[in-house]
């Protein structure tokens, strides 16, 4: 099933709805990509509350997807991963590190805005 | 030839289960007979071997006359259920007044001493009968020996059992301090089956009161070993997949030496001295600014 994906200002949001193939996964990367670039997005939300499962291949291809967007000038973070889902995936050893994460849709509006304003000061 | 001298075998042995019933019973009788004599005897034995301390001479003498019965009973039945059920009271009775294993063991050795030799005594005329007698009373007394321990040990792991599903029960609380700032102040050692309860609860309740930082404070925790690090480092990264920041606080001297020492990668903790240096340290993350009132007179009440 092919992943939604909502434009809010300037970020993307991609709301999973079922579980996901790796098929279903690499589309999301390359919708994701082209988008960031129609819409020239500053920032992407991808919500995976309902996964209750998130493996290897998956946390793999979230990594790629947020260095991907990021080299394509948009900030990825990934919001609701569920307890369970978090401690199964710090056991296996898949970290996503370097990538934002937040507790919820929410959460991962302000983790955004929050980036934009840093690097608006920064660029003073 | 061979085929003869196994048939007497047999017919051997099957007199001998015969007599040995009907030894034992003689025996159960001898015992019934001088019960006055031989629990006083025992009684005094335990005196003197210094069993049972913990326990009154009175006490002492009432338990040795119920043991005594149901050894005896043990003896004519051959069913030793009673008596395991009569053991696994006394366990329970005796074991939170400190009555220690060898101490059960001890007495219960001692009756069969103190049977033995009554036995020794009474068909010393006899050594043939004697014989026979020890071979039907020794099993069957080894047989008691054995049940006694058993039960005393496995009502004493019951114990142990109840205990650490009661330490197990004590739950670790997560509580919050202020909006979207939780602590977790872990008492006591840490096993894997905690530490992974502890996991469970922390990412629950970031869930539910939304956190944002999180303070564990591991003050109590006496001792720190790689396997429990590593649970810290993990709980550390699952809170961070859940949007969370993990502070640890009251890391001691020797904890930290510890944890250098074996090598544990704590380059993505973030660690703070104190509880209070952490809950700062936190309101810092989370933009409060903690202000002292001006202090002032306390106003006239209103007329």
């Amino acid at each position: 099933m092919r992943v939604p994906i909502l434009k809010q200002r300037d970020y993307l949001i991609a709301s999973i709805q079922s579980v996901l193939s790796d098929a279903d996964l690499l589309q999301l990367r390359d919708d994701l990509s082209q988008r960031v670039g129609q819409y020239r997005s500053r920032g992407v939300i991808i919500d995976v509350t309902v996964l209750d499962v998130i493996d290897s291949f998956a946390t793999r291809t979230l990594r790629a997807i947020a260095h991907m967007l990021r080299l394509r000038g948009a900030e990825t973070v990934i919001v609701g991963i569920q307890p369970e889902v978090a401690f199964g995936m710090v056991q296996l050893g898949l970290t996503l590190e370097g990538i934002g994460t937040a507790l919820d849709l929410e959460e991962g509006l302000a983790y955004l805005d929050r980036k934009a304003k840093r690097n608006l000061h920064d660029g003073k | 030839m061979k085929r003869e001298k196994k048939r007497t075998e047999n017919d051997a042995a099957s007199s001998l289960t015969q007599s040995s019933v009907g030894l034992l019973r003689e025996l159960v009788a001898h015992l019934r007979q001088n019960r006055t004599r031989l629990r006083e005897e025992w009684a005094r034995r335990i005196r003197e071997a210094e069993l049972l301390t913990a326990m009154s001479q009175e006490e002492i003498f009432s338990e040795a006359t119920s043991v005594y019965d149901n050894y005896v009973e043990v003896l004519e039945t051959g069913s030793v259920e009673a008596l395991q059920a009569y053991a696994r009271n006394l366990s329970e009775r005796v074991i939170p007044r400190g009555v220690e294993t060898h101490e059960v063991l001890g007495i219960v050795l001692l009756l069969r001493d103190v049977l033995g030799r009554s036995l020794f005594q009474k068909y010393q005329g006899d050594v043939e009968l004697l014989n026979r007698v020890l071979d039907a009373y020794e099993p069957a007394a080894n047989r008691i020996a054995n049940t006694v321990g058993v039960s005393f040990v496995e009502e004493r792991e019951r114990v142990i059992r109840q205990q650490q599903e009661a330490i197990r029960e004590l739950s670790t609380p997560v509580l919050q301090v202020r909006e979207r700032l939780l602590i977790l102040p872990i008492i006591g050692v840490i096993d894997s089956q905690r530490a992974r309860q502890l996991t469970e609860q922390l990412l629950r309740g970031i869930r539910t009161n939304r956190a944002k930082v999180v303070v564990v404070d591991i003050t109590g925790v006496p001792a720190i070993d790689s396997a429990v690090a590593n649970h810290l480092v993990q709980t550390v990264e699952a809170s961070r997949l859940m949007g969370a920041g993990v502070i640890i606080t009251g890391l001691s001297s020797e904890t930290a030496q510890t944890l250098v020492t074996i090598g544990v990668d704590l380059s993505k903790m973030n660690a703070v001295g104190d509880l209070q240096g952490g809950i700062e340290e936190a309101e810092r993350l989370l933009g409060y600014k903690v202000i002292q009132v001006e202090e002032t007179a306390p106003e006239a009440p209103a007329a």
